[in-house]
């Protein structure tokens, strides 16, 4: 038996709906708040109610559209590889700060998505990311943490 | 009234925010016009930016946004056939066939006329609206609120889902279940935490609309392998012709933009509803105006089938504005954003927003009169050179969102846990995209999740534990009846299309 994408999503939903109510059930309120007509448990509770009650529906109803999704034309191998680069970005942007990060990012990001105009790339990269962080920091006010920039005394 | 026109006026009129509605309509013309990135996406890139403003600045900023993103959604609809936004696909129906006549520039500004026209007339109705709605509101209650918000929900889940109202809906609970993490605002209990310190004060607001929308629409368009400017190389080489309108075209327009403009505001305030039902409707409604002989024409170029969406789906901008500032609930995704956006500023819309800071109130309002002339005096002549931003390659464009979508993360917290959780959160939604999930519900959702706990909890103290609040009153009687109807009616549809 084939079971569509749709009502597999609806399956996750309805685990994910499960686990959240039995969370729900498990937190702890003060023992004044127990038998309250409203605790902190009340709300997820209803929650995980209709999530269970609506991807039940969903998984059990016929379905009135069917979305299909071409498989071939999803360029898997692009969003992998940003993703990756995106994750290492989130990893390092503590450690060697803002700019170095960013920039190292965006011309990465050109890359791996096919560009190899090296001076349009080092343009919208480098450069544009100091003036990004100028705009922010030197004209709107708004405090850029940057701890490499710091250490070599180019920011306050 | 004419007290806080001139507060608003003044405010509005500073240096400051007129520079502010016009690099917001302009940054927002240019964002919605490139296909896939619409108003919500346009604002949320736009949140960063707003930290360093006063509220008024921000809101403002984020309007002109708005103004521009939907005009700007109407330029692809009318040189591509790509709409930007949904709210433009009615405008490619005789938009893109008056294009490929060659007259491509007419079309462009009989949408920008119509824009501003309906936008227009809309904020003066909004002006004479939401005061006087504000007053009413005031007699609002916990109950009230609660079912209101019910309301809200189930109306986005009915339009915004194409048909797919039960992927909505449990889009909207997805929404509500990621609101109730972090602290419980009365008791302070940790919940859904799973003892991990960053999530104590639950997710932040910018975090889920960069993750469902900034970044979620990049990686979508790259998963898609679609490229949205491919088609654009072409058109913006191609000659626009001349911008001029003539007085037949000018009479047509007159027209149809009085009852566009009604109909688009009234839809407009409709909790859910908002431009693309709006724009559909226009051009529906405008096709049963004309004579015979126009008729015939829609569908190959007619002014009146150009007109009337382009102003309903403006008019219907400025309603979405009418509960977001008179009941502090937000009628579409977009005005949801903007509601998250005001909260950050520690600002509560709603009726007493009109009293407690009536200088943001008014100044919003006026603010949407001068976003209306900026766009028609700043847009229109730059038509043809604003056009060419289409040409940017998806290759530069997607690694910039992503940029734009991670620095405003990490502006808000200096951690990285919200930079995987940002990622973590799109690459779902970039799934559930891709399976017609829609993200408007879960933001509205998520946004009004901690306010209807809230009423939830004042309605059920109330009543001592019984459902009665919800019928106790004639309001919430009456709203839960609606809302009933509505999903009544999904029920019917989805049975008669069966049949």
């Amino acid at each position: 038996m084939r079971i569509s994408p749709t009502k597999f999503i609806s399956l996750i939903f309805l685990v994910l709906s499960v686990f959240y109510l039995y969370t729900a059930y498990n937190i702890q309120v003060f023992a004044f708040d127990e038998n309250a007509p409203f605790n902190a448990r009340t709300f997820p509770i209803y929650l995980g109610w209709a999530g269970i009650i609506l991807s039940s529906l969903k998984i059990i109803l016929p379905e009135k559209v069917t979305t299909e999704v071409n498989h071939k034309h999803l360029d898997y191998k692009s969003i992998i590889y940003l993703i990756i680069i995106s994750l290492i970005y989130a990893a390092v942007i503590l450690k060697i700060g803002y700019f170095i990060s960013t920039s190292l990012f965006l011309f990465a990001s050109y890359y791996f998505l096919g560009e190899r105009r090296w001076g349009l790339m080092f343009i919208l990269s480098f450069p544009f990311v100091a003036a990004f962080m100028y705009l922010l920091h030197g004209l709107l006010n708004i405090y850029l943490r940057d701890p490499f920039l710091k250490y070599i005394g180019v920011m306050g | 009234m004419i007290e806080g026109i001139l507060i608003g006026l003044s405010t509005a009129l500073s240096l400051t925010n007129i520079l502010m509605v016009m690099v917001g309509c302009f940054a927002g013309t240019i964002i919605g016009m490139l296909p896939g990135l619409g108003p919500m996406t346009a604002i949320a890139l736009m949140i960063p930016i707003t930290y360093g403003f006063d509220p008024s600045t921000g809101l403002i900023l984020m309007a002109g946004v708005y103004y521009g993103a939907v005009f700007g959604g109407s330029t692809s609809s009318i040189l591509l056939n790509a709409p930007g936004i949904p709210g433009t696909v009615a405008t490619a129906f005789d938009g893109y066939p008056m294009a490929q006549q060659g007259k491509a520039g007419k079309a462009l500004a009989i949408a920008a006329y119509s824009s501003f026209a309906g936008g227009t007339i809309s904020a003066i109705f909004l002006l004479v609206a939401a005061p006087s709605l504000s007053k009413v509101s005031l007699a609002f209650r916990s109950p009230d609120y609660f079912a209101l918000m019910i309301l809200g929900l189930t109306a986005i889940s009915a339009f915004s889902s194409k048909g797919q109202f039960l992927k909505a809906m449990m889009m909207v609970v997805l929404g509500l279940m990621l609101a109730t993490v972090g602290q419980d605002s009365l008791s302070d209990i940790t919940r859904f935490t799973f003892n991990n310190m960053n999530l104590t004060d639950g997710i932040s607001f910018v975090l889920i609309v960069m993750a469902t929308f900034a970044m979620s629409e990049a990686l979508t368009i790259i998963f898609r392998g679609k490229d949205p400017n491919r088609a654009a190389k072409q058109i913006s080489l191609t000659e626009l012709g001349s911008i001029k309108v003539n007085k037949e075209e000018t009479i047509k327009m007159a027209k149809t933009i009085p009852r566009s403009s009604i109909l688009g505001f009234l839809i407009g305030v409709l909790p859910g509803a908002g431009a693309t039902i709006a724009s559909f409707l226009a051009y529906g409604m405008e096709r049963n105006y004309v004579n015979e002989e126009e008729k015939q024409k829609f569908g190959k170029g007619s002014v009146h089938g150009l007109s009337a969406p382009e102003t309903a789906n403006n008019a219907a901008c400025s309603g979405s504005f009418v509960p977001l500032l008179t009941l502090g609930i937000p009628g579409s995704g977009t005005t949801a954003v903007m509601l998250g956006a005001l909260l950050g500023f520690g600002i509560q819309p709603g009726p007493r927003l009109y009293q407690t800071n009536p200088e943001i109130f008014w100044s919003v309002i006026m603010s949407m009169y001068i976003g209306m002339v900026v766009l028609l005096i700043l847009n229109l002549p730059l038509i043809p050179y604003i056009a060419r931003i289409l040409a940017v390659p998806r290759n530069y464009l997607i690694p910039l969102i992503l940029f734009f979508s991670v620095t405003g993360i990490y502006l808000m917290s200096f951690n990285n846990f919200d930079i995987f959780l940002m990622i973590g959160i799109a690459v779902v939604a970039t799934f559930l995209r891709l399976y017609d999930f829609p993200m408007p519900p879960l933001i509205l959702a998520f946004v009004l999740g901690g306010l209807m706990e809230e009423t939830l909890r004042r309605s059920l103290l109330i009543s001592d534990g019984s459902p009665n609040f919800l019928w106790d009153r004639p309001i919430t009687l009456i709203i839960l009846l609606i809302t009933i109807t509505i999903v009544g009616w999904q029920i019917f549809s989805t049975f008669r299309k069966k049949s």
